[in-house]
């Protein structure tokens, strides 16, 4: 059972391998983001190089599931042929304090008209999509 | 050194809109309607569409310069530019790209132009349907995330949360541009007034914006000629001159997934200085305003980062009596806008505010000397210009 009906776009690997890490990771319910090796600074989204120091040398580092609510919505038109008849359903965009405050996007389980406050704590939950012609795992999040 | 500016140096002298339409319902192709438009601007000016030799655009408009200029048969074509990004908020910086290349020698009549007939192509509002995404849309679609009314919900709610924004105050920007509407028989929403009631009662689209919080989808075309200020004189129309412009976006803008540096923010907070300052003008001296609705939301980030009023005033300011021609303090988007005239990706609004300094506006601002144009925000990159009438040379 998955949030959101079958249908929907399938995320794949970037054609230059640039987010291939994340996305592996995610595989095995693993979080990895990026950290530049030379300065320590946190970057996500995933870019060839560190925004502060220009050092090419950015690790892949795993962080831990856990964050706060930094914005959201709760989406009610259907904006895709896979998402007719359904909803509401509700997307958050969630801040890693313990990560350089990276922001990562992901829908919020539970029920659809729960109410949302932004600062609320959330935890990260991996559902996988094993069947898809290349099998990948979403992120979402879920209030503590 | 010299001063590095555009103040008074190039001036809007004819303007052309094709007739609007709802979404998909143009009966001409895409190319057609640009070619209308830009033939109406010329007819406006008194020029000879001939004589024109440069052409701007925004927004990856598709109608390519060199073949509209080899279909107007123009002697030669100078200068050609598109304005990188999407989502109408190139609409000044084409404006300023054009005016640029004339005070630097490399254009003399310069068409600012955009074109949609969207029935020929993919919708903006409407994704396409299966297969896979990659990079930053694998980090968003997935999740139900595609359309603008989705991505930018992200930003208006976070300014909203942060400054205790009413939805009273989304109403009345939404209710300006149908007020305005409704005497502009060239808007699409001309004979359709909005309530109160009519908007509380919408539908959600994506919270927090409900059905009239959000632009409508149109087919038509528009254009503007632009001239060097020294031969603004010798055209049909009263000249408009540019007196300030200015683009870009603020610091990481474009960091996937919602990780620019400041998320609650419609792009114009280091932009908007870089126009006061070119203009020599503030906030105080605009006397109408026309502000890019693709959400209300979007409106209000943008005249506050503009400095028209501070994030905890906004509940206040935004009362529509506050907002509608003759009498308002600031009269916001008097040809009905992106809301209730036309969705031509903002270039609807240059010639509003190029309508109010000629005095020929449906929602007139009695003697309009100063005019604003914010173009399309939350996007990157965002620009904004001010138009003044020849006293504020
Ligand atoms: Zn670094």
């Amino acid at each position: 059972m998955t949030y959101l009906p079958a249908g929907l776009p399938a995320p794949v690997t970037e054609a230059d391998k640039l987010d291939q890490p994340y996305w592996e990771g995610t595989r095995q319910n693993k979080l990895m983001i990026q950290r530049c090796g030379s300065c320590g600074t946190w970057q996500w989204g995933p870019e060839w190089l560190c925004h502060e120091c220009h050092s090419f040398d950015m690790k892949w580092v795993e962080v831990e599931g856990r964050g706060t609510i930094y914005s959201w919505t709760r989406c009610w038109h259907p904006v895709h042929p896979a998402l007719k008849g359904f909803g509401p359903y509700i997307a958050v965009v969630v801040e890693l304090p313990h990560a350089g405050k990276i922001r990562m996007l992901g829908n919020l389980l539970g029920e659809p008209q729960q109410e949302v406050e932004i600062g609320t704590p959330v935890t990260a939950v991996f559902e996988p999509h094993d069947d898809a012609k290349v099998p990948f795992t979403l992120v979402h999040w879920r209030q503590v | 050194m010299t001063e590095r500016t555009l103040r008074g140096k190039v001036a809007v002298v004819g303007v052309g809109e094709t007739k609007y339409y709802k979404h998909s319902q143009s009966p001409d192709p895409e190319f057609v309607l640009a070619l209308k438009a830009i033939l109406a601007a010329c007819a406006d000016a008194g020029i000879n569409p001939k004589d024109v030799d440069s052409f701007a655009s925004y927004s990856n408009d598709r109608n390519d310069p060199s073949r509209i200029a080899s279909a107007l048969g123009c002697k030669e074509l100078r200068f050609s530019n598109m304005q990188w990004g999407g989502g109408g908020g190139g609409g000044a910086a084409a404006v300023g790209n054009a005016a640029a290349a004339i005070v630097s020698g490399q254009a003399d009549v310069a068409i600012v132009y955009r074109a949609l007939a969207q029935g020929q192509f993919q919708r903006f509002g409407v994704a396409a349907a299966g297969g896979t995404v990659a990079g930053e849309n694998a980090l968003v679609n997935p999740y139900g995330i595609f359309v603008p009314a989705q991505r930018y919900a992200f930003k208006m709610m976070r300014f909203m949360h942060d400054h205790g924004i009413e939805r009273e105050a989304l109403r009345a920007i939404a209710m300006a541009s149908y007020h305005h509407a409704q005497a502009n028989p060239r808007a699409v929403m001309y004979g359709r007034p909005l309530s109160e009631e009519d908007y509380d009662n919408a539908r959600w689209i994506s919270e927090p914006s409900r059905l009239f919080d959000c632009c409508q989808e149109n087919d038509g075309a528009a254009a503007l000629v632009l001239v060097s200020a020294e031969r603004a004189k010798d055209f049909r129309q009263k000249p408009a001159y540019i007196l300030g412009v200015a683009q870009g976006s603020n610091h990481r803008h474009a960091a996937r997934a919602y990780n620019a540096t400041d998320l609650g923010t419609s792009s114009f907070g280091p932009v908007a200085p870089r126009l006061w300052e070119m203009a020599k003008l503030g906030p105080k001296d605009v006397d109408v305003l026309q502000s890019y609705e693709n959400f209300t939301g979007g409106v209000l980030m943008s005249l506050v980062e503009h400095g028209y009023f501070k994030p905890e005033e906004a509940n206040d300011f935004l009362k529509l009596e506050n907002l509608i021609a003759p009498t308002g303090k600031l009269p916001m988007n008097t040809s009905g806008g992106n809301l209730a005239e036309c969705y031509m990706h903002g270039l609807e609004l240059q010639i509003e505010a190029v309508r109010q300094l000629r005095g020929t506006s449906t929602s007139q601002v009695p003697g309009a000397k100063v005019a604003g144009v914010i173009a399309g925000p939350m996007v990157t990159p965002v620009s904004t210009m001010i138009l003044g009438s020849e006293e504020t040379l």
